[in-house]
């Protein structure tokens, strides 16, 4: 158990350098620069304060000095500064970061909390009304992007209310900022919800049909015992790998769900910072965010091992 | 068999009734079988696949699948009580506690996510009410009666730990953990080396000797009858065809069906035999339970048949003193044996 948990903090570090590369390559990639975009909006070129300008931000030199020097950086804690506000990018990503975190705790929240126990009710009662309602709800959760789900959410919202959820930074009670978490939480969760329920659901079904469900019967367990004990505890691991992986798919979910909410969440300001070729943001947070979906994936397998005997003592 | 042993009736089944609704149409697993188990013996209940035994140990538990299985008509009399009749909490509390099972495949019917030694302790706090401690002991002590070796510590593994025959020791264990007064074991060996079967079912006739439970031994396995079993029942197609003391069985067996199963049992021949000595075979196959025949089940397959068995079913009838036997023509295999 020991080596494989060596192993697999190896292989994540081994990930992470993938992903360096891959990031910092395809920034180059895309067309233009922060200088470009300045120079391009001015409306005229003076070739040499633009150099001047590339040789200030460092893009002049090789791209495998500019890696070198990002990652060197990163080593020392010095994360470099945002183009844009010329500020230290770590200052401008932190504050942001509980805001984000906060709507991806609870959109995991509502998928397992909802989608477990649904997929589970689902299963125990196949083929009755109740199953068939829930696999359509789950089936419209998986086809409705979380955007258009937060647009009608909005929309529906000003129609009925006359208003709709606006972010507030400092919530003055506990339950606005449930409410201003919530709304948009639950448009990205949905989807996540609604996979958890199916993943659920027919792993459940696959294991009630189990012998041990049998004996577990014989022996004069109850129904709820069956289900929620003896069968969940075995049902649940592939639930969990899904869950791991909505967690990185929940954040390419917030992009667009922090835009249309209006949110100023680390997801919003991806998407301003590569509006404007800001490297170092760009590149800092799509590091953060590949950390914690790798970290995300190993407390996966950690849980997984925890679960089931089988890969604890398979090792 | 002994008189003291032969007094108290733990289980009588009559008229036993369950169907399953299929696609195909609705056919009777379980056709019209009695039975009884007395304390402290063993009745076998043989016959091929299919042909209702382990259908009937489920009705016993009424663990049968519904949909699409249903208990239909007669009743299961367990010390007294019709278990037919009994709403589901109360069955629940005889489950485990007063009949126990023990299954085919030991190799998946424990719970793999589960110590060992915690899902005897369900078993026993289920009916009990110990500490945890208590049933943690309990647990311990029963996995030393199946002469698990280590039991302490084999109580802390989980099932993928274990062999097939310590895994079905524990099943034994779990089983009779609460004591119960009638044990069903459908094919406890069949999952098992062969040298570990004859172990297996040494120690649950022992531990029946010792605690005195009735046991019904689901088998197709006729060995394993004469070694273990008092009476016999055997059924095909749903139906019991004969019954019988195991030595009146083999001396005797009156139905064809019967006499086809101990012909089929394979022989080792002697060195100076042929050496191409065919396997006796019952020939054709069981018939599909949606589409019997009119009369006797077993017509199709039989030697004997005449136009009579073609056209109605024989009735279940004492040929001799306590063999009865379904078949038109038992009266004339008394005469000839």
């Amino acid at each position: 158990m020991f080596a494989y948990i060596v192993r697999r903090l190896f292989l994540m570090l081994v990930t992470l350098f993938g992903i360096s590369v891959i990031i910092f390559v395809l920034l180059r990639i895309v067309p233009g620069n922060i200088v470009d975009i300045l120079f391009d909006a001015a409306g005229f070129v003076d070739p040499a304060d633009k150099a001047n300008i590339e040789r200030e931000l460092g893009l002049s030199q090789p791209i495998v000095i500019q890696y070198l020097h990002w990652i060197g950086g990163l080593l020392h804690g010095d994360f470099g500064y945002s183009y844009v506000s010329e500020k230290p990018a770590l200052e401008e990503i932190l504050p942001r970061i509980p805001i984000t975190a906060r709507l991806a705790g609870l959109a995991l929240l509502f998928s397992a909390s909802i989608g477990i126990p649904l997929g589970v009710i689902s299963a125990v009662h196949q083929g009755s009304r109740l199953d068939y309602a829930l696999r359509v709800v789950s089936l419209s959760g998986l086809s409705l992007p979380s955007f258009w789900l937060g647009l009608l959410i909005l929309m529906a919202s000003v129609s009925m209310f006359g208003t709709m959820p606006i972010f507030n930074p400092n919530p003055t009670t506990w339950l606005e900022a449930f409410t201003i978490y919530a709304v948009p939480a639950a448009a990205v969760g949905f989807r996540s919800a609604a996979l958890t329920m199916r993943i659920t659901r027919s792993s459940m079904l696959e294991i009630l049909r189990q012998d041990y469900i049998r004996t577990a019967r014989a022996k004069g367990a109850s129904e709820a015992a069956v289900n929620y004990h003896h069968a969940l505890k075995n049902a649940v691991l592939p639930v969990i790998t899904v869950i791991g992986i909505e967690a990185a798919f929940l954040i390419g979910g917030l992009i667009v769900t922090e835009t249309v909410f209006n949110i100023p969440g680390i997801a919003r300001f991806l998407v301003e910072a590569l509006r404007w070729r800001d490297y170092p943001i760009v590149q800092n947070l799509v590091m953060l965010i590949a950390v914690v979906v790798v970290v995300v994936n190993f407390i996966v397998d950690m849980l997984y091992a925890a679960i089931d005997p089988r890969i604890r003592f398979g090792d | 068999m002994s008189e003291a042993l032969a007094t108290e009736t733990v289980l009588d089944v009559k008229n036993l009734q369950t169907v399953f609704f299929t696609n195909s149409g609705l056919f009777r697993a379980v056709d019209d079988v009695s039975f009884s188990v007395r304390r402290g013996e063993t009745l076998a209940i043989v016959g091929e696949s299919g042909c209702g035994k382990s259908v009937s140990a489920l009705s016993i538990m009424r663990l049968v699948p519904d949909p699409p299985g249903r208990i239909v008509g007669g009743s299961v009399m367990l010390e007294g009580t019709d278990l037919l009749m009994l709403d589901d909490a109360t069955m629940r509390d005889i489950r485990g506690n007063r009949i126990s099972m023990i299954f085919q495949e030991p190799m998946t019917s424990l719970n793999p996510v589960m110590r060992i030694g915690d899902q005897i302790i369900e078993a026993v706090r289920l009916h009990q009410k110990v500490s945890n401690k208590e049933a943690w002991k309990q647990a311990v002590d029963m996995l030393r009666l199946v002469r698990i070796p280590e039991p302490e510590r084999r109580a802390q593994e989980y099932p993928h730990q274990l062999s097939g025959g310590m895994r079905q020791r524990a099943m034994i264990a779990m089983a009779l953990a609460c004591r119960p007064a009638l044990l069903i074991a459908d094919e406890p060996t069949t999952a098992l080396d062969v040298t570990i079967q004859a172990q297996i079912l040494a120690l649950i006739v022992d531990l029946q000797k010792r605690l005195g439970t009735g046991l019904i031994l689901i088998t197709h396995d006729l060995g394993v009858v004469a070694q273990t079993a008092q009476r016999v029942i055997v059924m095909y197609a749903g139906k019991k065809v004969e019954e019988a003391t195991v030595e009146a069985l083999f001396e005797t067996p009156l139905h064809p069906y019967t006499r086809g199963l101990m012909a089929s049992i394979p022989a080792v021949p002697s060195p100076d035999a042929k050496a191409d000595v065919r396997l006796v075979e019952i020939p054709g196959m069981v018939p599909s339970l949606t589409k019997l025949p009119p009369g006797c089940a077993f017509a199709p397959r039989c030697k004997l048949a005449v136009d009579r068995c073609r056209q109605a079913y024989p009735p279940l009838e004492e040929a001799r003193p306590n063999h009865w036997a379904a078949c038109w023509r038992a009266g004339e295999t008394v005469e000839a044996s």
